[in-house]
């Protein structure tokens, strides 16, 4: 309990600061909203009336501290390019993303898990060679390329899906999660490859410990001391590493999203970069920072359930 | 009970020369304390390892015969060799604090040869474990069931060890080095706790050491082990007062003065 609060009050620190610095780099940017806005018409003098009227000609940290204000009252502000609250803007793009990320990180913890188990079980047989060179390999191939060949694949030549043809989860929910499953296995492959590769080797390493020798001298049979005493001793680094692919498949959903033409967090994220559209960018990198502290959070709990050595301070 | 005749091991990784166990062979009776005394390297631990079946057959060639109870624990299949392991061999190993698993609370732990060898309920197997942790004189059996190894001092820790051996009675007990990672005084108390469980047990003890002074409190009979072979074996007071090997002699000399004293 005492631990969940420090967290929580580090979480704040966190988020204060993530904030600030997104806040401070737009300052640092080139660019200016009013120039997007005005476009064709913009004299100079528009330019800084509009400034005037936005209330962008006043100190940043003035600024800054309104900002943070309405969003703790809940009020993240009002899209400078739409003119919508970001509130609704992101309402439609946030379910996208996270259900694409949910399909992928499901899918790297449901096929990594029992292949690095079964890789660390054959160790140095044809079969565990094969996989950790392929491994090695596609390790190293970015998500956007495997959209890309996987869309040739499947779109065009196998026509199991059609590409561009997404539908939003409002109007049918079915063909929503069908359409995510692509780009979430692209997303995938790599950070499966990685998992596979770093759990074989902890179990590896773990089986050479005394304390397996023990269970050896016991009578445990060689599944049972994998099993039975190994694996929850080689599956903390995993945790901790599939809590950082949670963040990073956020952000690789950023492109892939792109590669498939869904309209979830990373495109609309792009666009108003582009657009210097300040306060949506402010509330997507403040909702991702929130994501990745509290995923991490979570898994030093778990890591601290599995091994009570590990102190939560 | 335990009989090793010309045995002999070589490591695949070895040069061919250099042979871990170059031909020994030694007796052990039932309920007897054998200690067998060497140097890192004579060949002590592998052969101790050799009689449970710990050393992975694929990495060594093996010579001679290691009988136990009449079966050849070199031949005997590793299914078969498993159903002995925990339960008629039990070992002590060295360094209690890295022997005991991390993530595992020490109840199952100790228990654990029971629940592979024997059909007992969960509840019976607790009640073993309390009663094996009141013999080996562990403070608060309850507590230290729920425990987990980090908790535990490394002398409390060994007799936990000592607890988890000799939970399901076994015909021997290798204890290899099991003093050498703890400091004297709880040297001196583990060996007390080894005699003590001889004699209310019956169950025979391997001990290995490289500290003969140690060996001589706890053993009746020693075998002295030098570069893969026995150079010298015999009761232990004959062999403490009339060493006929050179190797013995340096060993003996090896022991602080003050300790020697009481020899003599």
């Amino acid at each position: 309990m005492k631990y969940i609060f420090k967290k929580l009050v580090s979480l704040i620190i966190i988020l204060f600061i993530v904030s600030l610095l997104a806040f401070l780099a737009f300052q640092v940017i080139p660019g200016d909203p009013t120039t997007k806005i005005l476009g064709t018409e913009y004299t100079p003098e528009r330019a800084h009336a509009l400034r005037e009227a936005m209330g962008l000609n006043r100190p940043v940290i003035v600024r800054y501290f309104e900002w943070l204000k309405n969003f703790l009252m809940g009020d993240f502000g009002t899209s400078y390019s739409y003119s919508l609250s970001v509130k609704e803007m992101l309402a439609g793009k946030l379910p996208i993303t996270f259900v694409l990320t949910a399909i992928s990180f499901t899918i790297i913890t449901v096929i990594s898990i029992p292949l690095g188990i079964l890789l660390a079980k054959f160790e140095g047989t044809w079969l565990d060679r094969i996989f950790t060179t392929m491994n090695q390999t596609i390790m190293s191939i970015p998500p956007f390329f495997i959209g890309i060949v996987l869309s040739y694949i499947f779109s065009i030549v196998l026509k199991v899906f059609v590409h561009g043809d997404f539908v939003s989860y409002t109007v049918d929910p079915v063909k929503f999660v069908k359409y995510l499953f692509f780009p979430a296995i692209s997303i995938a492959i790599p950070r499966i490859a990685m998992t596979v590769k770093l759990l074989r080797s902890s179990i590896i390493g773990e089986m050479d410990k005394d304390y397996v020798r023990t269970a050896f001298s016991r009578g445990n049979s060689r599944d049972s001391v994998l099993y039975r005493h190994v694996l929850k001793n080689s599956i903390v680094p995993v945790v901790t590493f599939l809590a950082v692919t949670i963040a990073d498949i956020v952000a690789g959903s950023i492109i892939i999203e792109q590669v498939f033409g869904i309209p979830g967090l990373g495109r609309l994220l792009v666009s108003s970069i582009f657009n210097r559209d300040f306060p949506v960018v402010q509330a997507i990198v403040v909702i991702l920072a929130i994501l990745v502290v509290t995923v991490n959070t979570l898994a030093d709990i778990i890591n601290q359930y599995i091994d009570p050595r590990i102190k939560l301070r | 009970m335990l009989d090793i005749k010309n045995f002999t091991l070589h490591f695949h990784s070895a040069p061919p020369e250099n042979m871990a166990v170059k031909g020994i062979s030694m007796h052990m009776d039932k309920g007897e304390i054998v200690g067998l005394v060497g140097e890192s390297g004579s060949g002590k631990t592998v052969t101790a390892l050799t009689i449970a079946g710990l050393i992975n057959r694929r990495m060594a060639a093996f010579g001679g015969e290691i009988l136990f109870n009449g079966q050849n624990t070199l031949t005997l299949k590793s299914e078969d060799m498993r159903k002995i392991r925990g339960k008629d061999i039990s070992i002590v190993f060295q360094e209690p604090m890295s022997s005991l698993n991390p993530v595992l609370r020490i109840g199952p732990q100790v228990e654990e040869s029971l629940r592979i060898h024997t059909n007992k309920t969960k509840e019976e197997r607790k009640e073993l474990a309390l009663k094996a942790f009141k013999d080996v004189e562990l403070p608060n059996p309850e507590e230290v069931y729920n425990k987990y190894p980090h908790e535990l001092s490394g002398g409390q820790l060994q007799r936990v060890m000592i607890a988890a051996a000799m939970i399901s009675n076994p015909t021997l007990l290798i204890a290899d080095e099991p003093t050498t990672a703890l400091d004297v005084t709880i040297q001196a108390q583990i060996i007390e706790l080894l005699k003590r469980l001889n004699k209310e047990y019956g169950m025979g003890i391997l001990f290995i050491s490289h500290n003969l002074n140690v060996v001589r409190k706890l053993c009746t009979r020693v075998a002295v082990m030098h570069k893969g072979l026995i150079v010298e074996e015999g009761p232990v007071e004959d062999i403490f007062h009339n060493p006929k090997e050179d190797y013995t002699k340096k060993l003996i000399a090896a022991i602080p003065t003050r300790s020697r004293k009481n020899v003599r």
